[in-house]
């Protein structure tokens, strides 16, 4: 399963970004290899349609779920065109580490 | 002759001035007010015109036609304001990002954009005291772009080399302030001698210089602030044509929808003095 989670710096014990369209990182996290790669958000340089360019990114890096705080009106019916599940962290979600630890123990609740 | 009243900080008394200098004109020449304000208009609180005409502002949207469209992502790719998106073999249009450029369709390969309108907003035209043209425009509540409601009121204008033009121009020194003053003869800016009210005017008179228009200050709410503005105006040779003083007559006035021209019927001929001076110029 490819879980993509937003992020402030290209590492696994970096803090999460609870902005989707423009954190500056998407960590892309394999579950079933634990391969991970850090990659530049498309979004965060934009001067408007942010939620839209980072949405199109996760799309097609071929996610099946996406982590973050919280997702725009864009992103959102992005997301759910293409079928890729919505996640949010919790207040106990600081690393992206244990945003991958907490999805996988199924604590994390569904964007609605 | 194309004038509009411009300022920077938001509050400084634009709408005071264009509406006062269109009652100052009325009879003299022929007027029209525009309100460019399109996010906030109010000059008909103080103009009171009757509307006789509504029509509505529309962006060209695409809408693909799924039977052609082969899902190559092209348009996605062109698009610089991510209006669109690809999720398998569907294409996603979000209007609110769309500014209708059109690039979308001029590179599809197969033709499969078609244009829509998107209404955004509205434009009306009506009449003020009689003798003053009165157009509005108003973006709709919600809709994110105020600039093409601007483009499409101002094409409403028929040229008339006889008529005076008078556009309230909205705060700020963004893309609408830009698309109001594109075409100007003059820009009229009003401002207080506040560091906020200085610190706005600079920005104004740089898209100034780019557009290269001229430009001259009234400064209001004169007494109030420090002498920043008349220092900088004096290093720039940017004319200051008019002060209006803190008065609490005004205040009060101007807060039970009144002109100056209203509360001060003096300032009719300071404004046709100054429309005088700016012919001279121009």
């Amino acid at each position: 399963m490819i879980l993509l989670i937003s992020a402030q710096n290209p590492a696994l014990e970096s803090n999460i970004d609870n902005r989707f369209g423009r954190s500056p990182w998407l960590i892309l996290f394999n579950t079933e290899t634990n391969q991970w790669e850090a990659f530049q958000n498309p979004g965060a340089s934009q001067s408007g349609g942010a939620g839209v360019a980072a949405a199109q990114f996760v799309v097609d890096q071929k996610a099946d779920v996406v982590l973050s705080g919280d997702f725009g009106p864009h992103a959102a019916t992005a997301f759910q065109a293409a079928k890729i599940e919505m996640r949010l962290f919790t207040e106990t979600t600081a690393t992206v580490q244990e945003a991958v630890d907490h999805f996988k123990n199924n604590q994390l609740p569904k964007f609605q | 002759m194309q004038i509009a009243v411009a300022s920077g900080k938001g509050g400084t008394g634009k709408t005071t001035i264009a509406t006062s200098l269109a009652l100052s004109l009325a009879g003299l020449a022929k007027v029209r007010y525009f309100d460019c304000d399109v996010e906030a208009p109010n000059g008909h609180l103080f103009l009171k015109p009757t509307f006789s005409e509504s029509t509505q502002a529309v962006i060209q949207i695409p809408k693909i036609q799924t039977e052609t469209c082969t899902a190559c992502g092209r348009c996605v790719d062109v698009c610089q304001f991510h209006a669109l998106a690809k999720v398998g073999e569907n294409i996603l249009v979000f209007p609110q990002l769309c500014h209708g450029c059109g690039s979308c369709t001029w590179n599809c390969p197969e033709n499969a954009i078609v244009e829509v309108p998107n209404p955004i907003g509205s434009l009306e035209r009506g009449k003020a005291m009689e003798s003053i043209g009165f157009y509005r425009g108003q973006l709709t509540i919600s809709e994110p772009m105020p600039t093409p409601v601007i483009r499409q009121l101002k094409k409403l204008r028929q040229s008339s080399p006889d008529t005076i033009d008078i556009y309230d121009a909205p705060p700020g020194a963004s893309c609408s302030v830009v698309e109001t003053l594109r075409g100007m003869d003059f820009v009229l800016l009003v401002t207080e001698s506040t560091p906020f009210g200085l610190h706005d005017l600079k920005q104004i008179m740089g898209i100034l210089k780019d557009m290269d228009i001229s430009a001259g200050v009234i400064i209001n709410r004169d007494g109030i602030g420090d002498n920043a503005v008349e220092t900088y105006c004096t290093a720039v040779k940017l004319p200051i044509l008019l002060r209006i003083p803190f008065d609490r007559q005004i205040a009060e006035g101007v807060s039970a929808g009144k002109t100056l021209i209203d509360i001060y019927p003096e300032y009719s001929a300071l404004f046709q003095q100054l429309v005088n001076q700016i012919q001279e110029n121009c």
